[in-house]
């Protein structure tokens, strides 16, 4: 044995990417197994009962509010985006962490984001699929949602491109199209893979469809990679830039605590934050349900934590920084904005976020809470919670608090407001529990190379 | 149409034991003077290409027009979108927003980027799917029963019979000569 490398784990005492005595054909057997052989658990069938119930739960408020209108939930004006908007925000910062790890962390060689990538990029997609639920609904006549989209009317009528909420739905849809085309690039070695592992025709016939015949050749591989590195080089700016717009929805706008340059910084900050209290959220769980322990170890874990904290103090810095320019200016505004965050009717909102998103966090400096898979589950739905309350700050307080007083009103959410809220987590975790079943949900083909990389440094 | 079903030689397909090894004989092969070879892995080998004489020297661009063909989506996508806004706002369906100019050129850029990064990925993917003349269905390989192992733990070479210099006695004697097991012919056949 040669000397160990000065950042080996072992000397750092991190624990391993890959937990050692795995080579191609047990991490094939270990992964595809989940899909292929291993028989439906009661686990799974009740938890995807239960969200599948949930997600009944969206369609019927959908339905609702197409029987009855916008007028079922509590926007009025001055409030006209209440829940939508804020659920929206909400759902498509928490996608931001799946392309941040396939993306940037491949473009920083970083190999524990191997088995994370996989199911993180598909948590992106279900993410963007339920925010783009929201704006699609929110518009009052959801069937003519596609006049959101430029097309040759026979009105003649064309959006008008001065507006940051037409910049969103190119960007939102530009982002759900790459990360669908990222994810599936990544998928086809493992779904050759799966084609010729199943068992079964259908199986055969459907994974050998979307492998689309691929069979590793060499010259494949070549050109497979260098269009992967070219997406996740293409998708680092678009995930910036995604949360950069819609930070611009509010910051374009001249309502007193929206109208700041720091938005588009700490709104990526925040949806990468949300993002990785998300995929932590979802990790520990399925961790334990597949006994994937080997492959998303507590290195894993310690750094999504450590991607938190730090993610965390950006808002922090954030938050501090919009109390401070508002008492710099002078602004009478937003020095009052200021006020009725702390001591409006929705303080309680405020402080509560303060507690979930700069105060809780600060355990995460501490290793024993880092961890501790039970204390990081916690603090990643806390941290959650805390995300979508900022959001709630920002829409809910600045709309209530405009210029005039005349202007200024209360918003309460309704039933509808909140089941259409629970609804679209029916089909966050619905889609998740077949994506589980039905394609690797950590990259086979990838985890290889890090058999390959492992043994090598062994030699 | 020939009513003849078709049996042609495809080539010959010997199996090795690692990474390394397909790598050795890649070159191999490549020094013996044959053209028409490729070899099979579970995961991207670095180096393996430039074994193979692929992507070797200058020459090598041509292999691989993935990069080239990205730039050119991108830069479709980016004139596509700033020129379409140009057209919506300012030929089409003027409006006088606020009095600022028709062709707001700095609130065209969103979306302009946004088009880029579309066009380059969309052309970084297709562009490697047809490079890579995928969807292939069928290929005659996937009737070597052992290839299967190409998706998990096995690495393969194959020799095509296109090749000028390939001899089917000769090949397989070759492929055995440099350490591979499990050599067969591979015959595309309905």
């Amino acid at each position: 044995m040669s000397e160990k490398p000065v950042n080996s784990p072992e000397i750092r005492r991190l624990p391993r990417v890959l937990e050692p005595g795995y080579n191609y054909a047990s991490v094939t057997d270990k992964i595809a197994s989940i899909v292929l052989t291993r028989p439906v658990s009661l686990g799974w069938l009740a938890g995807f009962s239960i969200s599948f119930t949930i997600l009944m739960v969206l369609l019927g408020s959908i339905a609702w509010l197409i029987i009855k209108g916008v007028g079922i939930w509590g926007i009025n004006i001055p409030i006209g985006w209440g829940f939508a908007i804020v659920n929206f925000v909400w759902w498509i910062g928490i996608g931001h962490a799946g392309t941040l790890i396939s993306a940037i962390l491949f473009l920083l060689n970083q190999q524990w984001r191997t088995s994370i990538n996989r199911f993180a990029e598909a948590m992106t997609l279900f993410a963007v699929a339920c925010a783009a639920v929201f704006p699609g609904i929110h518009v009052g006549r959801p069937w003519m949602a596609f006049y959101m989209f430029p097309y040759p009317s026979t009105m003649g009528v064309w959006p008008q491109f001065r507006s940051p909420l037409i910049w969103d739905v190119f960007a939102v849809s530009t982002y759900g199209t790459v990360s669908a085309l990222f994810w599936f690039v990544g998928l086809i070695p493992d779904l050759a893979t799966l084609r010729d592992r199943a068992t079964n025709k259908p199986a055969q016939i459907i994974y050998g469809m979307l492998a689309m015949g691929w069979r590793g050749s060499a010259r494949h591989w070549h050109r497979y990679q260098s269009a992967y590195l070219l997406l996740a080089g293409l998708a680092t700016p678009l995930v910036l830039s995604v949360h950069t717009v819609v930070s611009f929805d509010f910051a374009v706008g001249i309502v007193p605590g929206w109208h700041t340059t720091i938005f588009p910084p700490y709104f990526v900050a925040g949806a990468i934050y949300s993002g990785f209290a998300m995929v932590l959220t979802i990790a520990i769980p399925l961790r334990k349900a597949y006994g994937l322990e080997d492959f998303i170890t507590m290195r894993h874990l310690e750094n999504m934590a450590k991607v938190m904290l730090a993610t965390g103090l950006i808002v922090a810095y954030g938050y501090f920084m919009e109390f401070f320019l508002a008492l710099y200016s002078g602004n009478k505004f937003d020095v009052f904005l200021v006020q009725q965050r702390l001591h409006g009717p929705y303080s309680g909102y405020y402080f509560a976020l303060i507690l979930c998103n700069i105060l809780t966090p600060q355990l995460l400096w501490i290793q024993k809470v880092r961890t501790n898979v039970a204390a990081l589950f916690v603090m990643s739905l806390v941290i959650n919670l805390g995300m979508w309350l900022e959001r709630f700050v920002i829409v809910v307080i600045s709309l209530t608090r405009d210029f005039v007083p005349g202007a200024w009103g209360r918003y309460q959410a309704t039933f509808w407001d909140y089941s259409t809220f629970i609804g679209t987590m029916g089909l966050f975790v619905s889609l998740l529990f077949l994506f589980v079943r039905g394609l690797p949900a950590i990259s086979i083909a990838e985890m290889r190379e890090l058999v390959a990389h492992k043994s090598e440094g062994d030699e | 149409m020939s009513t003849e079903p078709r049996n042609t030689l495809y080539g010959v397909i010997g199996e090795f034991d690692s990474a390394n090894a397909l790598m050795a004989a890649a070159r191999k092969i490549r020094e013996a003077g044959y053209q028409c070879f490729d070899a099979f892995a579970p995961y991207p080998i670095p180096g393996l290409s430039e074994a193979m004489g692929l992507h070797y020297g200058l020459k090598g661009w041509k292999h691989n027009l993935v990069p080239q063909l990205t730039l050119l989506g991108g830069i479709g996508g980016g004139l596509t979108g700033f020129f379409f806004q140009y057209w919506v706002n300012v030929i089409a369906y003027p409006l006088n927003i606020a009095g600022r100019p028709l062709n707001s050129w700095p609130a065209f850029i969103p979306v302009t980027f946004e088009l880029t990064v579309l066009g380059a990925s969309s052309f970084a993917v297709l562009g490697m799917l047809a490079l890579n003349k995928l969807p292939q269905p069928h290929c005659p390989l996937f009737t070597v029963p052992r290839f299967k192992r190409a998706s998990n733990d096995g690495f393969f070479v194959c020799i095509e019979a296109k090749d000028a210099k390939f001899n089917l006695a000769e090949a397989t004697k070759f492929l055995e000569g440099i350490g591979a097991k499990f050599v067969t012919e591979v015959r595309d056949e309905d």
